[in-house]
């Protein structure tokens, strides 16, 4: 149930999208790692650690609000790795069109750094890092590095 | 295939249709000319002897001609130039590339953007899937892969041969025992990989409390880098060292392999025992990397 004073803190947008239920204080990684810096021209809200209510249990969330941009599955999976129960919504002239959850891909390109300073990816060359998404955790397809934690230090 | 960059790219059946078209090579009165008018290019952008050297052979046993370069000095990548830009440049001057390189991944880098086949020679602690093509045909001159108990012995967690050997073993139905100092033991990701694959790895600390159950010893070197001090490096090598009496009590027709050069892990004495099979497994180098590079051509 949402709270007056929540409200206050985020205005709803007309057009863009919200990510909801992301993982309290990962709001600022959730940024990152869809690329979204302080230099984008976006206009942005964002709240942390906010009261929410999940299956009748007390909790808290972040929330992030894009305007004038629909975030495309691809971008948005990337959070995944952070966030497994974030939720997407899509809104149009202040309604919800689309609402969907976000899948861990199976590869995930550029978003990490590799942890092996010998892996060629940490080199000067013309290529993203590559990491297979496994449920030991991420698997280098250059150097075969896995990195298992401390991921959120490792995003670039 | 079109490269051949990770031992991981090979299903099983794809390694034994290659360790069979090597034993044809092996074996065959006269060897196929079948890169007549080929051109590959060696380029050891990192030093290696017998690698080098093995692959020369073989390409040129085939008939092909070798363009080398073997050193970065003597190439545009002491000019700054990208590994990128160099593959796309050798693309238009051979038709195989074999590459080695100090930096892991640089193989699989090259393959995505050379035009022509890459074979990898090497990438730093990386892949070096020739190795362990060798080693399997190696012990299957011997004995089947299926059934069989392997030690592996000395720098388990740094030693890129033993890494790929039990991954390619890890395809058929053998048991692997390790044998490794404290902290050198195989990392806590692969071993649970082996196991996902279906493989049994069984830790050990002294090679003597196993050496009766096994067909292959398998030893690598112990880098003395590893260790803080002079002395601890020798108590430890000192105990992982094959000897004759190491072996004492070993199986009928077990083999002692090793990916050499050696540093003192095994005793001259064992050459003239009827299990060093490690010179030889050095000269298996050249028909398998003529079957890589028929592989790829």
């Amino acid at each position: 149930m949402k709270s007056k004073a929540e409200g206050l803190m985020i205005s709803p947008i007309k057009d863009g999208t919200v990510i909801d239920h992301i993982h309290p204080g990962a709001a600022l990684i959730v940024l990152r790692m869809l690329g979204i810096t302080g230099k984008t021209n976006q206009e942005l809200s964002i709240a942390t650690n906010v009261a929410s209510m999940t299956n009748g249990q007390e909790g808290k969330k972040d929330i992030v609000k894009v305007s004038n941009r629909e975030l495309s599955k691809e971008e948005v999976d990337r959070i995944a790795l952070v966030s497994p129960h974030a939720t997407i919504n899509i809104i149009r002239d202040y309604i919800v069109v689309e609402k969907k959850g976000v899948e861990s891909p199976k590869v995930l390109y550029g978003i990490v750094k590799c942890t092996n300073p010998g892996c060629i990816t940490n080199a000067n060359e013309p290529i993203r890092s590559a990491f297979e998404v496994t449920e030991e955790g991420l698997h280098c397809l250059y150097c075969d590095t896995l990195i298992n934690t401390d991921l959120e230090n490792h995003i670039t | 295939m079109k490269d051949i960059i990770s031992i991981r790219d090979f299903s099983r059946g794809e390694i034994d249709s290659l360790l069979a078209r090597a034993g044809a090579i092996a074996t065959a009165p006269q060897i196929q000319k079948t890169l007549d008018g080929k051109q590959v290019a060696l380029l050891f952008f990192e030093p290696s002897t017998r690698t080098r050297m093995s692959f020369t052979s073989a390409v040129s046993r085939l008939g092909g001609t070798n363009i080398t370069v073997d050193s970065v000095e003597g190439s545009s990548l002491s000019k700054g130039e990208t590994l990128a830009d160099t593959m796309r440049v050798v693309s238009s001057y051979v038709d195989i590339i074999v590459l080695r390189h100090p930096k892991e991944g640089a193989a699989r880098l090259a393959s995505e953007f050379a035009s022509v086949p890459v074979i990898t020679a090497g990438d730093g602690a990386g892949q070096h899937p020739s190795q362990t093509l060798l080693d399997l045909y190696t012990i299957r001159q011997s004995m089947p892969l299926e059934g069989i108990h392997i030690g592996l012995l000395g720098d388990l967690r740094y030693g890129r041969t033993t890494h790929s050997l039990a991954y390619a073993l890890s395809n058929y139905d053998v048991t692997l025992h390790t044998i490794a100092p404290k902290s050198l033991e195989f990392p806590d990701s692969l071993v649970t990989e082996l196991h996902k694959r279906g493989c049994r790895v069984v830790e050990h600390e002294d090679i003597s409390e196993i050496v009766p159950e096994l067909d292959v010893i398998y030893t690598t070197r112990i880098q003395r880098e590893r260790f803080p001090d002079a002395a601890s490096y020798y108590n430890v090598a000192e105990s992982y060292r094959i000897t004759p009496e190491a072996l004492e009590g070993h199986k009928k027709g077990m083999i002692v392999l090793h990916p050499l050069p050696r540093a003192g892990e095994i005793d001259p004495r064992v050459d003239a025992m009827p299990c060093a099979r490690y010179f030889e497994q050095s000269g298996n180098g050249i028909p398998v990397r003529m079957a890589m590079l028929e592989e790829v051509i």
